[in-house]
């Protein structure tokens, strides 16, 4: 089973994230679970979601305690929630900010965590550019399908396209392809994305 | 054989409701059964389920009073609701059963107030335990899909009011996997509605009579006889269901492995899951537990809790409400069923207002139980010491204030003002 928890504040769309997620799992002939987080609707309140794939049936109802990938959707949260809580160190990070894991003063996180896994990217800015908004959903995904290779980045796009119709779809759908390259070429650049660059 | 689909819950119920061929369906949103009703009134809109009438009402009152009227013409009736709006509902719920009208309607459940919360735990569908419904619990979304079609047979046929109750949020929040029942099957299943009594100007009676003490007893008597055909009819219902769908789902009670247990876990919704997984963890090391999801609530299923308990040792019964001041509201009905069956029960009430219930915390319980440490009625992961701050702040009658400003601000989440 591969868990993922996703942090954002309410209007940013971190259930929407877990669901496409969830969504692109099932296309592949997956079992995925989406679900939120029972806390706070206010906008701009901290809030979770969560996503859970595997090969069988997903049984358990409880909130991600252990996730294999935390995805952090506004960088202001990492003074407020515990968003690395019960991260192992193989787990990845990912980050929406334009900084590196270094400015934001995590770079404990990078001796601590394997090779390639930790990755900041500014997922607001790419989205600015194909939404007019910057919705960091769709470019986060795109990311996490470099980084991880959880699912592929086409059965990713038939979700987004699936639950956004017409030219928001497309959209997001450029959002995350532009996300997927430069988290590729970071990653391939062994930790300039990581370390020091962004 | 039906395509799963990757759905919300309140999305698959709606699309479940929708193929029921409801003809009148009557709500007032209230969370968490919003998604559920606003899917509704858009197939509604859409001419799909055309005569199908839904009437935006102005309360919950008001919904569950249409939808007695409705059935009383002979309409398949349908509506949602959650927490305080059951509870507002609840004269009318009583006027529903006692008339025996087969009203069909989805229940969130969500806490009840106060304080006010939004979250999911069973408080509102046990409050209104007695109000004469059939109450049903569903272990997934695909158990709540499937148990809506059972549910307005079952309703139709022993001319009863059907509840099917799933954890708010938890369940209707969730996108998973469910396989629609398909619309063929649906009708085979479940054929027009055929009502036993009807509003008809031109065959006039009177429903809802005076009753005096010569035969009240005797009217009463009778919603008890047919919560009794219930018993007999759900097990049947749930067959034919798993022959025609092929896939299991209803029923009055499931175990998972209770064979050889020597301590079972009883539990009703959405937990029923994550028991499972730590069966199998605790099995792995050794331990003899297994696991039971009580489908059926009202009518409470005595001889079948009573032949799969009757071997084990220990009983915990895991609770999401509870009666304040005696403790489990189920581990009494499970107690009445092991009656002289020598069997230890405890009651562990568990996701009050939304706490996660989680394996971790069921564990270090089940280690205590093991111990022979458990309390009779144990509070999973209460902060006892949050609870005596503020008792000692009550104490010899000193005004101290509102218990819930005084625990949020002592947990940081008011800030701290003048106290």
């Amino acid at each position: 089973m591969f868990e993922v928890r996703f942090h954002g504040r309410g209007g940013q769309g971190a259930v929407t994230a877990a669901e496409l997620l969830a969504l692109a799992a099932f296309d592949e002939g997956l079992q995925a679970q989406a679900f939120p987080s029972f806390g706070s609707e206010r906008m701009g309140a901290p809030v979770a979601a969560f996503c859970r794939i595997d090969e069988t049936p997903i049984r358990r109802r409880e909130p991600v305690a252990a996730p294999d990938a935390v995805v952090i959707q506004d960088p202001t949260l990492l003074h407020h929630v515990e968003v690395f809580g019960g991260l192992a160190a193989e787990g990845y990070v990912l980050i929406n900010t334009s900084r590196s894991v270094r400015e934001l003063g995590l770079g404990e996180l990078l001796e601590r965590h394997t090779h390639n896994r930790v990755l900041t990217l500014p997922a607001g800015e790419l989205a600015r550019a194909r939404l007019g908004r910057p919705i960091p959903n769709a470019a986060l995904l795109g990311a996490l399908v470099a980084l991880t290779g959880l699912v592929s980045l086409s059965s990713l796009e038939r979700a987004i396209r699936e639950r956004f119709s017409g030219s928001a779809g497309e959209a997001n759908v450029l959002a995350a392809r532009d996300a997927q390259l430069l988290a590729s070429t970071r990653l391939v650049r062994g930790g300039l994305g990581v370390g020091g660059g962004g | 054989m039906a395509v799963a689909s990757q759905l919300e819950g309140s999305l698959a119920v709606a699309r479940t409701v929708a193929r029921c061929r409801p003809q009148v369906i009557c709500a007032y949103p209230i969370t968490p059964q919003t998604h559920i009703v606003e899917a509704l009134s858009r197939i509604v809109a859409s001419g799909e389920l055309a005569p199908c009438e839904f009437v935006n009402v102005e309360s919950e009152f008001a919904a569950m009073s249409v939808a007695i009227g409705a059935s009383a013409t002979g309409a398949r009736a349908y509506t949602a609701t959650a927490s305080q709006g059951l509870l507002y509902m609840a004269e009318a719920l009583f006027n529903a059963s006692g008339l025996g009208l087969p009203i069909v309607m989805t229940v969130a459940n969500r806490a009840i107030g106060a304080p006010i919360n939004i979250w999911n735990d069973h408080s509102d569908a046990m409050a209104l335990r007695d109000c004469g419904w059939v109450q049903l619990y569903a272990t997934s979304n695909q158990e709540a899909a499937d148990m809506h079609v059972q549910a307005f047979r079952l309703a139709e046929r022993c001319s009863l009011p059907v509840m099917v109750c799933m954890d708010g949020f938890v369940l209707t929040h969730a996108v998973e996997p469910v396989e629609l029942p398909e619309q063929e099957p649906v009708d085979a299943y479940l054929p027009p509605f055929r009502p036993r009594q009807v509003l008809d100007p031109e065959d006039p009676v009177t429903m809802g009579a005076l009753v005096g003490p010569e035969a009240y007893t005797e009217v009463r008597y009778l919603a008890h006889a047919k919560q009794g055909e219930a018993l007999d009819e759900i097990p049947v219902l749930a067959t034919d269901f798993a022959a025609r769908f092929g896939r299991a789902s209803g029923g009055l009670i499931e175990t998972y492995r209770c064979e050889g247990a020597d301590t079972v876990i009883v539990a009703l919704g959405s937990v029923f899951g994550t028991l499972q997984e730590l069966v199998d963890e605790r099995r792995a090391q050794g331990a003899r537990l297994g696991a039971l999801a009580i489908k059926s609530f009202r009518p409470f299923p005595v001889g079948e809790l009573r032949a799969a308990l009757s071997s084990t040792r220990g009983v915990i019964v895991l609770e999401r409400a509870f009666s304040v001041g005696v403790g489990g509201i189920v581990t009494g009905d499970v107690r009445a069923a092991l009656a002289g069956v020598d069997v230890d029960t405890a009651t562990v009430i568990a996701g009050l207002g939304g706490r996660a219930i989680t394996r971790s915390s069921l564990h270090a319980m089940l280690d205590r139980h093991e111990q022979g440490a458990l309390q009779p009625v144990h509070f999973l992961d209460l902060d006892i010491d949050l609870v005596e701050r503020e008792l000692a702040r009550h104490r010899d009658g000193e005004r101290g204030g509102p218990h819930a400003e005084n625990i949020l601000r002592e947990l940081g989440i008011v800030a701290a003002g003048p106290v």
